[in-house]
């Protein structure tokens, strides 16, 4: 019999100012997810700013009964940042990578997690992953369910919990250059931090209208809140151990107890009550079903 | 005198690039094991067998690209084409995925290994940690680095690194962008192709013409004037701000393609062995003189002669070209 999923919280994605991300992690300490991936995931430009918080966060996260994991920025370049991507293993907890080149700094056989950031698209990478250290997977996104159900499979002989993509705006891309400071003529050492000006990212429309991506620093998410709402059952019976809820602002906690009550068996409600907490939402699914990202499908029957 | 990997699609072009002076040809098999996974393009077994005696004929190098990553329950697809790429003669292969290069190896040890441009290693740890744990003996840097940065990096790695000089480019980290699937469905790392022709569409509206990618609208020309590609990173966009004020343009990039022409005494100084060239997808005669004219570059540097300027600007993407990021102007 499938094993109940269970809910983790990936990192922070946007340049929040510490008061909402004390608030964010205070909520966050009593609603039903297991566990919770924190650290600056995007930009090191901005960890200064709250870095301060985060002790305190873990503190309250661990106290409340959850496992707390610490993220690898997603594209690690100056020195600065592979400093402190060294300096993320002494704090004695386990390391999500999100930037492969953080496992140099993992010595062979210490346990790790991979974030959805890493290119896991198959069996053998898995396998390599799991000889390495790696105790759980967070799938990259654009995985066809497929694909998920095989890596899940080779998760369980390999003893690596595997997670996939549940909830939020999915990342696409990271680059060297800085989109936010790019659209204000600036370049990413001058930026000024104007990303901040957008607490859930900045909408990137098409000429005619239609919303398409968003901006986030260095990194480009989907516009839809990509959701695996109605693959939850396909997920299960594949043998996932857990699906990743990404931080936005509005009632996250309220999304995480929709989500919970949804793999505790009510997974008809779920989409409705998303519909009711976040209404300016797009949903999408079509990178589960193998289908181009930003789409939904027809409701399932 | 630093070595020219160049692009060939087809046999013929292969040729063609040999011919016009270049080191190396890089090519790849006709399925989805390779990143230009498009129609009527690539080679067979036997083709790259027959390409890979006639390069070495003439004293020139073969590599074979398997870059994109193995579909999960298909890797038998990838791992046979690194075994028939060495039975065919190839000089070395370029990998990106890291099931793939641990395969490679420890059942091909003999075979050498280069990563490929798709597996974004970005700074010395991630480059160290593909040679110490792979055995890999050449990096090609990704298009998102400043010259100052590529020679921080070639202090710290013992490795090879090779850097795009021409052609397309990349402005997100490689193998790290699902841009394309989330517009099409079919992206470089799965399917080997970024923003399909499959999924285009131009359509004509009044006195525009509008480009779509996956029903997308990516830009707008006027009629009869250049429609670039559309390529969904060099698009056309518009971005509201929470007060209501949109910016439009080319947000991520414009519709310019890379020449790092005169940057290559610098990227020589840098430390780089190798310089490639973007375009399997390109005809023969477009690969032969873009060969040709680097040849020449590498060969003036080599005599310490001035680089040929703008020579290769007619040749490149809607008429525009940039120097990326090596020029630093990213940071």
């Amino acid at each position: 019999m499938a094993v109940r999923m269970d809910l983790t919280v990936g990192p922070i994605a946007f340049f929040w100012d510490a008061e909402r991300v004390r608030e964010f992690y205070r909520g966050l300490a009593k609603a039903p997810v297991a566990r919770v991936v924190i650290g600056e995931w995007v930009c090191s430009k901005r960890l200064p700013f709250w870095r301060h918080e985060i002790p305190d966060a873990i503190a309250a996260l661990q106290q409340a009964g959850k496992e707390v994991a610490l993220s690898t920025l997603a594209l690690i370049t100056l020195v600065r940042e592979r400093k402190d991507t060294a300096e993320l293993l002494d704090m004695g907890l386990p390391v999500e990578v999100n930037d492969l080149s953080a496992l140099y700094h993992i010595p062979e056989g210490t346990p790790f997690q991979v974030g959805p950031m890493v290119n896991v698209y198959n069996e053998g990478t898995l396998q390599w992953l799991a000889q390495r250290g790696a105790t759980r997977i967070s799938l990259p996104p654009e995985l066809p369910l497929a694909s998920v159900a095989a890596l899940a499979e080779a998760g369980r002989k390999a003893g690596v919990a595997v997670e996939v993509w549940g909830h939020g705006r999915v990342p696409l891309a990271i680059s060297g250059r800085c989109y936010h400071a790019r659209l204000h003529g600036r370049s990413k050492d001058s930026c000024q931090f104007v990303c901040g000006d957008d607490p859930d990212g900045r909408d990137v429309d098409t000429l005619d209208g239609q919303k398409f991506l968003t901006v986030n620093g260095v990194q480009t998410l989907g516009r839809t809140v990509t959701t695996a709402a109605r693959q939850i059952g396909e997920l299960e019976a594949a043998g996932v151990a857990s699906l990743r809820l990404s931080p936005h602002i509005g009632d996250f906690a309220g999304v995480a107890r929709a989500w919970a009550q949804a793999l505790a068996g009510d997974r008809e409600a779920l989409l409705p009550a998303l519909d009711r907490l976040l209404p300016d939402a797009i949903f999408s699914d079509g990178f589960l079903a193998g289908r181009a990202g930003a789409s939904m499908g027809e409701a399932v029957a | 005198m630093m070595e020219l990997v160049c692009p060939a699609g087809t046999p013929t072009a292969l040729r063609a690039a040999v011919e016009a002076g270049a080191h190396t040809v890089y090519c790849g098999f006709a399925d989805e094991s390779n990143a230009r996974n498009f129609p009527g393009l690539n080679f067979s077994r036997a083709e790259l067998a027959e390409a890979a005696a006639f390069a070495h004929a003439r004293g020139a190098h073969v590599y074979v690209a398997i870059n994109t990553f193995p579909r999960a329950g298909a890797q038998q697809i990838w791992h046979r084409a690194i075994a028939d790429a060495e039975t065919c003669g190839a000089d070395a292969v370029i990998l990106a995925d890291l099931g793939l290069l641990a395969y490679a190896a420890e059942r091909h040890p003999k075979l050498r290994r280069h990563l490929s441009v798709q597996a974004a290693a970005a700074n010395p740890d991630a480059i160290n940690l593909y040679a110490s744990a792979f055995g890999v003996k050449r990096v090609v840097l990704p298009r998102v680095l400043s010259v100052q940065e590529i020679t921080a990096i070639n202090r710290e790695i013992d490795v090879e690194t090779e850097v795009f000089v021409f052609g397309g480019l990349c402005v997100m980290a490689e193998g790290r962008c699902s841009l394309s699937s989330y517009a099409t469905g079919l992206s470089p790392n799965m399917n080997g192709v970024c923003s399909p022709a499959s999924h285009v569409d131009y359509r004509d509206q009044g006195d525009t013409q509008e480009a779509r990618l996956g029903g997308f609208l990516i830009h707008k020309t006027p009629k009869g004037g250049v429609s670039p590609y559309p390529t969904l990173c060099k698009g056309h966009f518009v971005s509201p701000d929470h007060k209501g004020n949109a910016i439009d343009g080319h947000l991520f990039e414009d519709p310019v393609s890379l020449d790092a022409t005169e940057l290559i005494p610098q990227l020589q100084k840098a430390g780089v062995k190798a310089l490639k060239i973007e375009g399997r997808q390109r005809s023969r005669a477009y690969v032969a003189q873009v060969v040709r004219a680097f040849r020449a570059a590498v060969e003036a540097l080599e005599a310490d002669q001035p680089m040929p300027a703008g020579l290769l600007r007619q040749l490149t993407e809607g008429q525009a070209a940039t120097t990326g990021a090596y020029r630093k102007t990213w940071r």
